[in-house]
């Protein structure tokens, strides 16, 4: 399972951070960070609630 | 499910965002009897966020609008519909062609519709709720009009001032209460924003309300009329006065609709029947308010959670619906976030900024409490507060941690 940025789409408001923590970070510039790239199958239920909290659908889940 | 049958058949009413979620969610957690979505519009779910922003800016297709909607989830889907009664004991459904359909759980998500003025009806007066509104609306602003005004400064009416901006199109926004998204944020936040609208060349009439709509001979809207007596030339008006919830067609149904479906903790507004998305009225108890919430996040979560709800044993206790809601709004490419509940605060206080590029994170008490938090840009802040909503922080600690410890909590 990897994650995919659609950075163009990405306005780093962070609402894939509050719905899946432990994937993602937001930076000092307001810049989303993806904390695991290729996480393990575990999390898939949660990447799955960032993929549908993200307002601009910019989260693709490949695999 | 202790001596009680599980629900063979869930009925949705609306057919938009939180009826899609509840849907989702339903053959999420393993529903796999049959699911119905009753919707009035014609077509398949959309995103309404892009209808004053992207779409209306001409940056995104009207059918890149489709809510992804996963193929193999089986739905039935009765769309170009309107439920028009609900029979709460007998657990039936009345629809506009007359058909009866009976349910054993139903997820009431008909949403909201725009609040109409006294006046208007005239050619060049818009409202934008559906795609349908946002493309009449961008075929008269692709004509580039001298100056388009908009009744009303809440979110919808500020972003769709911005997008005129964007397409290099006077406008003006009317608004009675003395400044935008006043009510929402409170004064020093609404004059951060008013100053950034004035900047980007928006003429701002608050404190004044739009009293008529002047016709030219064709019957097309030549001049909005102010209640001071000033008229306004505009050929293009659009009204965004706030919402009013869907409800029309549950008059006599039992359930309370004296503001939305009124629900217990639960989002449940009768044994079987809950309600999700901006119609939904129920008590947050994270928050202590009893009230509706028209964002995009919540019509999501609640979505989901009324699936939830609808699945659970009807006698056994559910956790309460305890969100901390979350709104953003697209300015002039500055991210306004709200989080939490800022409406009747006792007070509001900026622990960052703003700073010359406007970026802010703003607290709001409500007694004792951290109630919310309003930002532009500055997220890990923001976040670093969402998660003391969550925690139900104090007020006190809220402000005495500094922004750089706010984000220490984001650890
Ligand atoms: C232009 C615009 C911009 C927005 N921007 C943002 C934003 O930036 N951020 C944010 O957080 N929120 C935003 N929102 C709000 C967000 O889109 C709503 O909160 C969300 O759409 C609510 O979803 P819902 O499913 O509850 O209701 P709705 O989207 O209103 O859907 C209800 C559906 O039910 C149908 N219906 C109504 N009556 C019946 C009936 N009797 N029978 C059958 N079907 C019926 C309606 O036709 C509609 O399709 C915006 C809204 C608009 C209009
Ligand atoms: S939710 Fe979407 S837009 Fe927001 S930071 Fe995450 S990926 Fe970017």
């Amino acid at each position: 399972m990897k994650i995919v940025i659609d950075w163009v789409r990405c306005e780093g408001n962070g609402a894939c951070v509050v719905a899946a923590p432990e994937l993602f970070d937001i930076d000092n510039e307001d810049m989303l960070i993806v904390l695991d790239e290729t996480p393990s199958e575990d999390k898939r239920a949660a990447l799955e609630r960032a993929v549908a909290s993200c307002p601009r659908r910019a989260i693709v889940i490949e695999g | 499910m202790a001596g009680q049958a599980p629900p063979r058949t869930i009925a949705i009413a609306g057919g938009s965002l939180a009826g899609l979620s509840a849907a989702e969610e339903l053959r999420a957690q393993g529903f796999g009897e049959s699911i119905i979505v009753v919707g009035r519009e014609p077509e398949m779910p959309y995103d309404r966020p892009p209808l004053s922003k992207q779409m209306l800016k001409g940056e995104m297709a009207a059918d890149a609008l489709a809510l992804a909607c996963k193929p193999d989830m089986d739905i039935t889907w009765r769309l170009g519909k309107s439920a028009t009664g609900l029979d709460v004991g007998a657990r039936t459904l009345t629809l506009d062609d007359g058909e009866s359909l009976a349910f054993d759980g139903l997820v009431i998500a008909t949403g909201a519709s725009p609040r109409r003025l006294p006046f208007g009806g005239l050619a060049g007066m818009h409202v934008l709720r559906t795609r349908q509104d946002a493309e009449q609306l961008k075929a008269d602003l692709d004509r580039q009009p001298a100056r388009v005004v908009v009744i009303g400064g809440g979110f919808i009416g500020a972003e769709i001032a911005a997008t005129c901006r964007a397409l290099n199109i006077a406008v003006t926004i009317v608004e009675p209460l003395p400044g935008l998204l006043i009510r929402a944020l409170g004064p020093m936040v609404s004059e951060l924003v008013g100053n950034i609208h004035r900047d980007q060349g928006v003429e701002l009439r608050t404190g004044t309300q739009a009293f008529d709509a002047l016709a030219d001979g064709a019957g097309r809207v030549r001049a909005i009329r102010l209640s001071d007596g000033t008229e306004i030339e505009t050929d293009v008006v659009v009204v965004a006065v706030g919402v009013v919830p869907e409800t029309h067609w549950l008059e006599g149904s039992g359930l309370d609709i004296s503001d939305g479906v009124l629900c217990d903790a639960t989002c449940l507004a009768a044994p079987g029947i809950a309600a999700a998305g901006d119609i939904a009225r129920w008590p947050n108890t994270r928050f202590d308010e009893c009230r509706r919430v028209e964002h995009w996040d919540n019509a999501i979560q609640q979505g989901r959670y009324a699936a939830r709800r609808l699945l659970a044993d009807e006698s056994a206790t559910t956790e309460p619906y305890t969100p901390v809601p979350w709104v953003w709004s697209d300015q002039f490419g500055l991210k306004l976030q709200v989080y939490g509940s800022t409406v009747l605060h006792d007070e509001l206080r900026f622990v960052d900024g703003p700073t010359d590029d406007h970026k802010f994170v703003a607290l709001y008490r409500r007694g004792g409490r951290l109630a919310g938090v309003a930002g532009i840009g500055k997220v890990r802040s923001l976040l670093g507060y969402r998660r003391m909503l969550e925690a139900g922080t104090s007020w006190d600690d809220a402000t005495s941690a500094t922004s750089a410890s706010a984000q220490g909590t984001a650890q």
